[in-house]
């Protein structure tokens, strides 16, 4: 296991951070801005975030960079932007965690689809190689390579993360099929296992989804099929629409039900993705904290 | 004389070289154009969809048939077209106003292409406007609406609205459809079909338009 990541597992499981969107559109991003920019307009929103999930209890924190590659950026026209943003994204969360989380880089996908051949694997490598060297040369502690519906890409971000010596998280979207257990590409937690493991990943996981009840097997399936760790930051169940807006119903302590059991099931790095919020994790944190004085 | 249970294997397993090659040798030793379609091409496709349906295609063996299909229509339209064979339907398709997402579009539009309709991609982040300008330009008979995001879900009421105030609505029907997107919310907003995934949205699209083969 990779050094720095074992000796953040060293007292057991690691409490992630939440959502990011939601929590910027609550301090006036609009419908349609690319959050990404924010980094370099309203840097200190930004970091509000940031400080907010270290308050709550984030052990490590991500940045707002997930769109931040050439490609996703070039549909803002900010393509000419994407190390200033990445630099900026790791400076702010560094700045919010004020030493109380390490900094993890988030990496998302490019939006485009290398089976359509919307793209190519050199543009893909590039890009990603792009900002995976802004990431770290802003003092990343790690890279997370997250939201991926395509194996095949997950694997040349990885391919473009792994020079920088970073440690390297890669995680899937499972939401596909009868019983929402596959990417979009069809891919199962065993093969993704199998791939992201070989491709040279450090930790592999699982992040967005369609609910943390569902992320339980997916859990225990690909920690069954690797010897790394585990990360899950799964949605706080289905959304409801009301009224063209997602609502989602599941409450914090529900939530962190989940999470505890997510822990039985494998999982190291815990946190939360789509309707979730610091209030998520600080009820995760204290079922955590009580957890290890009762062990 | 070409083997066209070939062709019909070839489409189902996504192999555009041999069907595109089959196609081109059909067409030259004179098999009716219509027939190679109905007989071959189209049910090759429903399998892909059944196949979709019951899980054991995916997104990639899907767009890898849907080019099949693409390739062996090359050699078959202007066959078609000589015999006053009108496409399957004309759509036209785009990612609503405030969503840049466009690989679910793009499959869709991959899918309608394999099964002889004539697409016309408006791209993403499409304004109301530009979907009524495209009415009056294209004449669809079907306009498909993709978005990923919740937060643009309101765009596709807001350019079914602009259809209406237009006087345009009643010349098409809408299709939604997206991650986000439900039947409910479908209904709620006045759309004419909900497609769940890809393959539901080509079935509903055949049968808006009547479409029996290419």
């Amino acid at each position: 296991m990779n050094s720095s990541i074992r000796s953040l597992l060293d007292n057991g499981p690691v409490l992630t951070d939440g959502a990011w969107g939601t929590q910027l559109q609550e301090r006036g991003l609009q419908f349609g801005d690319c959050p990404d920019a924010w980094n370099l307009t309203n840097p200190d929103r930004v970091a509000e975030v940031a400080a907010a999930y270290a308050e709550a209890g984030s052990r490590v924190i991500l940045t707002n960079t997930f769109r931040a590659n050439r490609i996703a950026l070039e549909g803002y026209g900010l393509a000419d932007r994407t190390s200033e943003i990445n630099a900026a994204g790791v400076a702010i969360s560094r700045r919010g965690a004020a030493g109380r989380a390490s900094v993890f880089a988030s990496i998302g996908p490019s939006g485009k689809m290398l089976a359509a051949e919307e793209v190519t694997e050199a543009a893909l490598l590039e890009a990603f190689a792009e900002q995976a060297s802004a990431l770290a040369a802003a003092g990343a502690d790690a890279l997370v390579i997250e939201t991926m519906s395509d194996l095949n890409e997950a694997i040349l971000a990885i391919r473009a993360a792994k020079p920088t010596g970073l440690p390297v998280i890669a995680c899937m979207v499972y939401d596909t099929g009868r019983s929402r257990d596959r990417t979009m590409m069809g891919t199962t937690p065993e093969q993704a296992a199998a791939d992201l493991t070989a491709a040279g990943a450090d930790v592999i996981g699982a992040n967005c989804g369609c609910g943390i009840e569902g992320y339980l097997a997916i859990s225990r399936r690909l920690h069954s099929a690797t010897s790394l760790p585990i990360w899950i930051k799964a949605n706080a169940g289905l959304p409801e629409v009301v009224d063209g807006k997602a609502i989602y119903r599941m409450q914090a302590a529900e939530f962190a039900a989940h999470c505890m059991t997510l822990r039985s099931e494998g999982a190291s790095f815990i946190g939360g993705c789509c309707g979730t919020s610091p209030a998520f994790i600080r009820a995760v944190s204290e079922r955590l904290t009580e957890a290890a004085r009762c062990a | 004389m070409p083997d066209l249970d070939k062709l019909y294997e070839a489409v189902l397993n996504g192999d555009h070289k041999t069907a595109s090659a089959i196609a081109k040798d059909a067409v030259e030793a004179g098999v009716d154009a219509l027939d190679l379609v109905a007989r071959y091409m189209v049910p090759a496709m429903d399998e892909v969809g059944r196949r979709f349906e019951c899980e054991d295609y995916f997104v990639p063996e899907l767009l890898l048939s849907a080019r099949a299909m693409k390739a062996a229509l090359e050699y078959v339209r202007p066959l078609l077209a000589a015999q006053g064979a009108q496409p399957a339907g004309r759509v036209v398709i785009g990612t609503v106003k405030g969503d840049l997402h466009d690989i679910g579009k793009n499959i869709v539009s991959a899918l309608l292409e394999g099964g002889g309709f004539e697409v016309t991609d408006l791209g993403a982040d499409v304004a109301p406007e530009r979907f009524v300008e495209a009415v009056h330009t294209h004449q669809p008979d079907l306009i498909c609406l993709s978005a990923l995001l919740t937060v643009t879900m309101p765009s596709m009421r807001n350019t079914i609205q602009a259809l209406e105030a237009a006087g345009v609505r009643g010349k098409v029907k809408v299709l939604v459809g997206g991650a986000p997107v439900t039947r409910e919310f479908a209904n709620a907003i006045g759309a004419d079909g909900y497609g769940e995934n890809a393959a539901v949205a080509v079935s509903l699209a055949r049968q808006f338009t009547g479409a029996q083969a290419a």
